[in-house]
């Protein structure tokens, strides 16, 4: 290959004080950090702090207003769309929705990137979908249906089973977790943790999954307003800022002011025994 | 100052339409530059097919229930002057030249332009689109120009088609019910219109108006806001810039064409 050899010292991807605008609304704000080669990250923040935001931004869907985005040590900020291609290869990405074409059933969505992207036998790829919907733990009669007639859980595993198939090095998952069932976020969790063990996959995580984040997460990049903190889970969980560590209590009570919790809620109706049975 | 105000924000509206015509501009080029590379003739066919079924049925009623009105009209109208025999020009020409392409691309508007509008911004809003970027597929020649490339080729069929059903119509009226006799109609139509001016021109009229809905509609789609009140803003707006566009657009192909009268 002509493009230098990776330097695998450095981090996988570095973000370099960038700066995302939407109609002059700043969503990140010069931001610096880096997701390093081979581990796990996890993004963590209150919903609109920009986690997808950032997450396109390292995809280059986005351009930022300003900043480097470094991915392998090529700049994907200045980069003009016919030019990411190959930075692309790179990357695969798990949506928030899944993202698979309505229109195509499972198995097409699945052979669409091998049948655009590479010279491959009609066989070799139904091989390949087989393969990559069996890693995944979906039998191979789902290639047949329509992404509308799966389940929550089935579509992200089917979602997660296109990121990975034409083996990137770094897997981006929005939000993996999120509407599942505790058994669907257990077995994504798996999925992802082997891939980043046994493949050595790069992988950056935005998700609310606190239990998850801290068993999956080398890293945790905490987005607050105005700032964000990086480091280990168990280090940022034993923070003295509460703004910090208030974020992976699972018993939100305490750490909440008085004033923000309902104390009493009141009722509807001074009788509702009357109204269901007047209406019965 | 209230007027400096007004002046400066007309100012302002003026350079939002030249900077929206603009983008316009641009985004035609990347329909026509991304169009061909690769070359996928069978999306061509499909979204072909299925932009013409949508239509199909609307276009064939209301083209026979125009015609049947026109009918009605036209005669009582030269019943008058004792000129009803010209029943089949009058109604032949007005739905030709004008009725035509012009009824039949609003009611495309409507019916596809609408669907391709809200189809793409939905792809959008749940994000297909980038899907398929991601995978270094370009969605400008996957998606929008085969959708853009189907609204202009079958909008010139789609017209003539009611254009039939429009002549259909009149016939039922004007010999059917009123009593003319068919040599008669048909004949003062055959004399009437001239092929090279008015034929072609209608059939000029349809492409042009196609290639305006599949132009606006693939465009407010996909640059609709990513969510679903980006996807209904995309479809209303379609409909309404579209259908003031076609007759705008509509006048200045006439003046230019000049339809011999
Ligand atoms: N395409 C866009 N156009 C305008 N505003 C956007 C767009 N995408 C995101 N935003 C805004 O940016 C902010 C952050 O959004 P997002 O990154 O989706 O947050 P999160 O994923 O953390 O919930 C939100 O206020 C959102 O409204
Ligand atoms: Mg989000």
């Amino acid at each position: 290959m002509a493009a230098p050899a990776p330097d695998h010292d450095r981090p996988h991807v570095e973000i370099d004080r960038v700066s995302m605008a939407f109609d002059d609304r700043p969503v990140v704000d010069r931001l610096t950090c880096s997701f390093p080669r081979g581990r796990v990250t996890v993004i963590l923040g209150g919903s609109g702090s920009g986690k997808t935001t950032l997450l396109r931004l390292l995809a280059g869907l986005i351009r930022p207003t300003e900043g480097r985005i470094l991915i392998d040590g090529t700049d994907v900020a200045g980069l003009p769309e016919s030019a990411l291609a190959p930075v692309r290869a790179k990357i695969g990405m798990l949506f928030q929705g899944g993202a698979l074409l309505d229109s195509l059933t499972v198995g097409d969505n699945l052979a669409l990137p091998l049948r655009e992207r590479t010279r491959l036998s009609e066989a070799r790829i139904d091989e390949i979908v087989t393969g990559r919907l069996d890693a995944v733990g979906l039998d191979h009669r789902v290639a047949r249906l329509l992404p509308g007639q799966l389940s929550g859980g089935m579509l992200r595993r089917v979602a997660l089973a296109r990121a990975i198939l034409l083996d990137p090095q770094i897997l981006l998952c929005d939000e993996p977790f999120s509407g599942l069932d505790p058994i669907s976020v257990k077995r994504i969790e798996l999925l992802l943790s082997r891939l980043n063990r046994h493949h050595g996959m790069t992988i950056v995580i935005v998700s609310h999954h606190i239990a998850s984040t801290v068993r999956l997460a080398d890293r945790v990049l905490l987005l607050l307003p105005g700032r964000a903190v990086e480091g280990a889970p168990g280090e940022l969980r034993e923070n003295a800022d509460r703004e910090i560590s208030g974020f992976f209590d699972e018993d939100l009570d305490e750490s909440l002011e008085p004033r923000e919790v309902a104390t009493r809620i009141e009722p509807l109706d001074d009788s509702p025994r009357d109204a269901g049975s007047a209406r019965g | 100052m209230r007027l400096l105000d007004a002046i400066r924000e007309l100012g302002f509206r003026s350079l939002g339409v030249v900077a929206h015509l603009g983008q316009l501009l641009l985004f035609l080029l990347s329909i026509l530059r991304a169009s061909l590379l690769p070359l996928r003739p069978r999306r061509w066919l499909e979204e072909i097919w299925g932009q013409g079924v949508l239509s199909l049925v609307i276009i064939c009623v209301s083209g026979l229930a125009v015609g049947m009105v026109l009918g009605l009209q036209g005669y009582n109208t030269l019943v008058r002057f004792g000129a009803e025999g010209s029943l089949g020009a009058v109604v032949g020409l007005s739905l030709i030249r004008e009725l035509g392409p012009v009824l039949a691309a609003l009611l495309v508007t409507g019916r596809a332009g609408s669907a391709t509008a809200a189809e793409i911004a939905s792809m959008v809003a749940s994000e297909q689109i980038d899907g398929l970027r991601m995978m270094s597929i370009d969605p400008v020649n996957m998606v929008v120009a085969p959708k853009a490339l189907a609204l202009t080729a079958v909008m010139p069929a789609l017209s003539t088609l009611f254009i039939l059903f429009g002549i259909a119509g009149a016939w039922l009226v004007g010999v059917g019910l009123m009593g003319l006799d068919g040599g008669v109609f048909f004949s003062s139509l055959n004399n009437a219109v001239r092929f090279e001016d008015d034929v072609l021109g209608s059939l000029l009229k349809g492409l042009i108006f196609g290639a305006l809905i599949g132009l606006m509609a693939t465009f407010r789609g996909y640059h609709a806001r990513p969510n679903a009140a980006g996807v209904s803003a995309a479809t209303t707006s379609t409909v309404v810039v579209t259908s003031v566009a076609i007759l705008i657009v509509d006048y200045f192909v006439t003046a230019l064409w000049g339809f011999e009268i």
